[in-house]
């Protein structure tokens, strides 16, 4: 009796566990099912798990025609590379002189860069500085501000470069070496793991950003693929709103199935980045949600 | 004393040249996209204009305040930016806390890490992406969810200029975003519990219901409440990234989406007054920095470890 009343509640668990997975996976797999579904059949029977025609023609299409989509892509990848390597470097080297027992002031100096994450001016302040600076219509604009650097990601690594012994630090000045080096040689290569954490976590931010596109850019050469996708679908909602209100002479929408591939082609490389998504920045996330 | 204390940070700076040399690159970040955003927030009392400058801008008292809070949409926005916010937090707290019980109870490893794997993804999607998902079940014309009703013989709904489904549409979409981290935080709190009151539930013959009901969540609490004191500490900040993306600037759904910090995008580049969303967002980062405060303070009070700051 005992053991079957287990057995039911370990099926309640299972399916319950499914289910929620079911919820997190299915809806992507729909986009990614629909991108490979040939247009008419999606005209016929809307979206569906089950196509009747299966077809590779949305991502030929993107391919042959794609220049804007390649060029939009072209910049998410520069802008996420170039801004995920600076950002990181900074934050290292900033947390290493954060970390460095001889600096009298650094605790201090660790509030100077808490003030401001609690209390600042928004979005109004931001938007003016920018422009005053020069970030507006380049693609700095989309790298430098808001994004370079988080105080977040700065305390991470602070914490985890303390626990590092400060035997090392001292042995090593005694055979000469100055902090550039030490900070360099010793300090950044120990704490890897943290700096992969904060790297992922940048460059995930970098590769998803479009607040910096819309607040900054307007030249359709600078924008990114994910401003890109989200253009397409106003655009397109706009289109409709035309073509239903008989305005418009209509043909000229792109297809469905390919608004679909070039949202999974956006995804790729966090799949592709996955496995160690999910390794460094749940533990980085863990230790820092934890430990506030 | 004051000059001995000044003479100390100079020595300090000679000392460690170079650890103070590699705090340069962040110092000048947050000094430009922190602190020099603070001065300018006095144009909320200005009517500002680019041309004049900050200075030489015309002082106009509390007039962008006033004309902010007695228009109609002051309520509505600040309604559904913490309604929005509660909502999340609850059913986020809910959902993650359930699925990592139950998770707990599976003892199949591999089975256990293909399932989080799966909860996990939706936390580094896009907001714009999600946007394409919601699109391709909600869609009027080829959507999964119409045309299923279509099937079922029904008559198709247009989501997109109903708002009464939004807010349960916002939030089952924030759900599924972030059940996946919540639910690794909490999962890592269980693991973390003592093995040997499992064991004396065990000998005393308790089912695992009553383990879960009597150690599980009595323990989780903290960690439960941490989090949602947090939250609560940014209840004034609505998702930009979120509502904007999904919605844009569908205003037939401003009704039950529009939140503060749509409201003043928009102030700001659409009707273009840079004042009056400089007043709006004044009034967010005033109240948003008292319950960060008041937040902490119980935080601090509750549990030792909780505090921010």
């Amino acid at each position: 009796m005992k053991k079957k009343k287990i057995t039911f509640g370990k099926a309640f668990v299972y399916f319950f566990v499914i289910m929620a997975a079911a919820f997190c996976v299915l809806p992507l797999l729909l986009i990614f099912i629909v991108s490979f579904t040939k247009e008419s059949a999606i005209i016929r029977n809307g979206y569906s798990f089950f196509p009747e025609e299966w077809s590779l023609e949305a991502y030929k299409l993107l391919f042959e025609n794609g220049a804007d989509v390649l060029r939009c892509y072209g910049n998410s990848i520069f802008i996420t590379v170039a801004g995920t390597i600076s950002a990181v470097v900074i934050t290292a080297m900033a947390a290493y002189s954060l970390s460095n027992p001889s600096v009298k002031y650094k605790d201090k100096l660790a509030m100077f860069f808490f003030v401001t994450m609690v209390f600042n001016g928004g979005m109004v302040p931001w938007y003016m500085i920018c422009r005053k600076i020069g970030l507006s219509e380049n693609l700095f604009a989309l790298i430098i501000p808001n994004l370079i650097f988080s105080p977040f990601n700065l305390f991470l690594v602070r914490n985890y470069m303390r626990e590092i012994p400060v035997s090392l630090m001292e042995s090593a000045k005694l055979d000469g070496a100055n902090d550039g080096h030490i900070a360099f040689k010793i300090y950044f290569p120990l704490s890897k793991p943290i700096l992969a954490t904060v790297a992922l976590l940048y460059g995930i931010s970098y590769w998803n950003d479009w607040w910096n596109s819309i607040m900054l850019v307007t030249d359709e050469k600078y924008y990114p693929i994910q401003y890109y996708l989200m253009k397409l679908k106003s655009d397109l909602n706009f289109m409709r709103n035309l073509q239903s209100a008989g305005m418009a002479g209509g043909g000229i929408t792109p297809s469905e199935s390919l608004q679909m591939a070039t949202a999974v082609i956006t995804i790729g490389p966090i799949i592709l980045l996955y496995p160690f998504l999910q390794k460094y920045i749940v533990k980085g996330l863990v230790i820092g949600g934890v430990k506030g | 004393m004051k000059k001995r204390k000044k003479y100390g940070l100079i020595r300090d700076v000679r000392k460690n040249k170079l650890s103070y040399f590699m705090l340069i690159p962040a110092a000048l970040y947050t000094l430009i996209f922190g602190y020099c955003t603070i001065p300018y927030m006095i144009i909320a009392f200005q009517k500002f204009s680019f041309k004049k400058g900050i200075f030489g801008s015309e002082w106009v008292g509390l007039k962008n305040f006033e004309f902010f809070f007695k228009s109609q949409d002051a309520l509505r926005i600040v309604g559904n930016t913490v309604k929005l916010n509660l909502l999340f937090l609850v059913f986020t707290i809910a959902a993650s806390v359930t699925l990592a019980i139950l998770i707990n109870e599976i003892r199949n490893k591999y089975f256990k890490k293909i399932v989080q794997s799966s909860y996990l993804f939706p936390y580094f999607l896009s907001w714009i992406i999600v946007n394409y998902i919601l699109y391709g079940l909600i869609g009027s014309k080829y959507g999964l969810l119409n045309h299923t009703i279509a099937l079922l013989g029904g008559q198709s709904i247009n989501f997109y200029n109903q708002p009464q489904f939004w807010t349960v549409i916002l939030v089952v979409l924030k759900v599924w975003k972030d059940l996946g981290m919540n639910t690794v935080i909490y999962l890592a709190a269980i693991t973390g519990f003592d093995e040997e009151l499992y064991h004396a539930a065990a000998v005393d013959g308790a089912s695992r219901w009553q383990m879960c009901r009597s150690i599980t969540i009595p323990m989780l609490m903290p960690t439960v409440t941490m989090l949602a004191i947090i939250s609560i500490g940014k209840i004034f900040y609505g998702d930009f990234g979120m509502i904007y993306a999904l919605v844009g600037d569908n205003g037939v759904l401003y009704q039950a989406t529009d939140v503060i910090d749509t409201y003043v995008f928009r102030v700001l580049r659409t009707t273009g007054n840079p004042s009056q969303a400089m007043a709006i967002s004044l009034f967010q980062a005033i109240m948003g920095f008292l319950c960060v405060w008041g937040s902490n303070y119980i935080a601090k009070t509750k549990f030792k470890e909780g505090a921010l700051f």
